[in-house]
């Protein structure tokens, strides 16, 4: 597991790599999720385009706000975007460079869900079957007018008893399929020109202020995890002194009910001090039912005004 | 696991050897996407060219220019490219040898699918059927049927369950014709190739050798020196927001001293660590407070001047100390002739 362990830590060493690296994650998710739905084709006349063009728009529009959400920054980004000015001033730049750098991201698994149904074709198959016409295929140029849509509608079923073996039903899916991987190639080729020409031209425009949004983005990111770091720190060291305080507070309780305890030894050291005190049943049971019903109050001024 | 980590690490060594395993991995990918794309030839007479050379020459299209968007460099080709002249000069000779060195790596993964798609033959069978030579192979004079009619039944050669034409041409003669010359295609294709590949390589030396190695060196350093840059922008910021918020947690601490009526006593030092730990604040109010203004007032991008480190010389913003070391300045120039 170690190389995949330093693979992990490849992607975490920047947020920017983090990113990429669930995106990626997602576009694999999407193609095993399409490969692993069960594509069941209602064959019947109004309800064919309803589940094509369901299973074809539906899922990106969740993977889209499945990658919003996995995404930390998008949190950060709104943050800083909603946030009162008070001493620092906002500059729309960096919220700008980062509301565009996380949808560029999110966007990479709906549109690969698209593109993996479009290559593969059964959606277009079953949500436009009905739509094709009849007179260019042979075994429907005949049929009645009531009568071919039905069949239409059937092609997308293989097993059905109407359509098993008919030559047309192939002809027609062939044909469908067909413009279906075409509109999918032709999209991702848009697709891919565009992030090409993207990619080219960013230098061209702008690329001090876009150095300067890319800095100060990162740098909101660090200075978040960094105070969510010392508060992390703060709560330790405070929750260390709060307790201790409540333990001590019950040990100089238990020595004021009890007469014949036997003097504290001074500078006592190692497991007798960690026993602070408390050194049998009752007195354990009693602490733990004041912490239950008497949490002590979140202050330990008395740690600076000792 | 040893092995993969130092090749891993290889790999990352530099941006070139970074780009080669990319390289290699759009290569697999290339061929895994062409092995689960399901050919579907349309089999009707004006569809099949138009699909045929169209998964001939589409994918490969795209391959290649996501060769190119995947690759760093280009962001750093277009930079060096554009920036203004300030005090470098600019070698259009590094800029050539790194478009040359992105392009050919780009090149890869377009010519495994072509290959691939060539020594297959699907393609070629189902764009070409229609111009099987039917006189030779088979019996032309068949039927008397319009030229129309014997294209669209020639058109249906890659559909072997709906073909109808096996007395003008039978199926199998005329897949085996198509696949034969697809595959010396591919074969020849691949030679071609592989052929331009050895000598560009073996050529380079004889020409131009020192102008090379000038070129490469410097575009690793522009890499190198880019990759520096934001490591040590990233350090920067790491240090910039520890002490900004180090003095946010101090200005509120001193907010609330100022703020209470009696001023506490003075700490002594054996509860230094402590307090400095707690960092001023001591219980539930004045988390809250610190909290709350850490949303609603952000402290502004300006560290005070005592709390700048002096080790190294990013300063930042604020008063530069009286007694500087005079900073080292190193300069490297590249010169642009050989």
């Amino acid at each position: 597991m170690e190389h995949f362990r330093m693979i992990f830590q490849y992607f975490q060493s920047n947020s920017e790599s983090v990113m990429n690296g669930i995106c990626g994650l997602l576009a694999l998710a999407s193609v095993k999720m399409y490969t692993c739905f069960d594509f069941s084709c209602p064959c019947l006349p109004r309800y064919n385009m309803a589940y094509g063009l369901g299973i074809m728009f539906v899922p990106p529009v969740a993977l889209f706000l499945c990658s919003l959400f996995l995404n930390r920054q998008s949190l950060v980004m709104l943050e800083e975007w909603r946030r009162p000015q008070g001493h620092r001033k906002k500059d729309l730049a960096v919220i700008r460079y980062m509301c565009s750098s996380i949808l560029q991201r999110a966007m990479v698994a709906p549109v690969v869900w698209v593109i993996v149904t479009l290559l593969d074709g059964k959606c277009l198959i079953c949500a436009f079957s009905s739509s094709v016409d009849p007179e260019k295929f042979v075994g429907f140029a005949n049929a009645s007018p009531a009568h071919v849509q039905q069949l239409l509608a059937k092609v997308p079923c293989k097993d059905d008893a109407l359509m098993r073996n008919n030559t047309s039903r192939k002809a027609v899916s062939r044909y469908l399929r067909c413009w279906s991987q075409a509109l999918g190639w032709s999209i991702l080729l848009i697709l891919i020109v565009a992030a090409f020409l993207a990619r080219w031209l960013r230098p061209c425009f702008n690329q001090a202020t876009l150095l300067q949004a890319r800095h100060w983005s990162n740098y909101i990111d660090i200075e978040q995890k960094i105070f969510e770091e010392t508060c992390c720190e703060h709560s330790q060291f405070f929750a260390h002194k709060c307790i201790l305080h409540f333990f001590e507070n019950m040990r100089q309780e238990i020595r004021q009910h009890r007469f014949n305890l036997p003097r504290d030894r001074e500078g006592a050291e190692g497991e007798e001090a960690l026993l602070r005190g408390i050194t049998d049943q009752g007195q354990v049971n009693k602490l733990l039912k004041m912490w239950y019903c008497e949490k002590p109050p979140l202050d330990v001024n008395w740690v600076t005004q000792r | 696991m040893d092995k993969f980590r130092m090749i891993f690490q290889f790999l990352q060594s530099n941006q070139e050897s970074f780009m080669n395993g990319i390289c290699g991995i759009m290569a697999l990918a290339s061929a895994q996407m062409y092995s689960a794309f399901d050919f579907n030839c349309p089999c009707l007479p004006h569809y099949n060219l138009a699909y045929g050379l169209g998964i001939l020459l589409v994918p490969p299209f795209i391959l290649f220019l996501l060769g190119f968007v995947l690759n760093n460099n280009v962001s750093m080709l277009a930079e060096e490219w554009r920036r203004p002249r300030g005090q470098r000069g600019k070698d259009p000779s590094v800029l050539r040898y790194m478009f040359c060195s992105m392009a050919q790596r780009a090149m890869i993964a377009p010519v495994v699918w072509v290959s691939m798609t060539l020594l297959d033959g699907k393609c070629i069978t189902c764009a070409f059927c229609t111009s099987v030579p039917v006189k030779t192979l088979g019996n032309a004079s068949h039927a008397g049927l319009s030229q129309g009619e014997i294209k669209r039944v020639l058109a249906r050669i890659p559909c072997k369950e709906i073909y109808d034409g096996q007395e003008l041409i039978a199926n199998e003669v005329a897949v085996r014709y198509l696949r034969c010359i697809s595959q010396a295609l591919g074969w020849c294709f691949v030679l071609l190739m592989t052929t331009l590949a050895f000598l560009v390589r073996s050529l380079r030396p004889c020409f131009t050798q020192a102008a090379f190695l000038k070129s490469r060196y410097w575009s690793h350093y522009i890499d190198i020196e880019r990759k520096l840059f934001d490591e040590m922008c990233a350090e920067h910021a790491r240090s910039f927001a520890k002490v900004c918020i180090q003095q946010f947690f101090e200005g509120m601490s001193t907010d609330l001293v100022a703020t209470r009526c009696h001023p506490p006593r003075k700490a002594p030092a054996d509860v230094g660590e402590a307090a400095e730990k707690l960092l001023g604040i001591t219980d539930q109010a004045t988390m809250n407070t610190a909290l709350k203004s850490w949303h609603k007032c952000k402290p502004p991008l300006h560290l005070h001047p005592p709390a700048i480190p002096r080790s190294n010389g990013w300063a930042g913003e604020g008063q530069r100390p009286a007694h500087t070391p005079v900073p080292r300045r190193e300069m490297a120039a590249y010169y642009s002739r050989v």
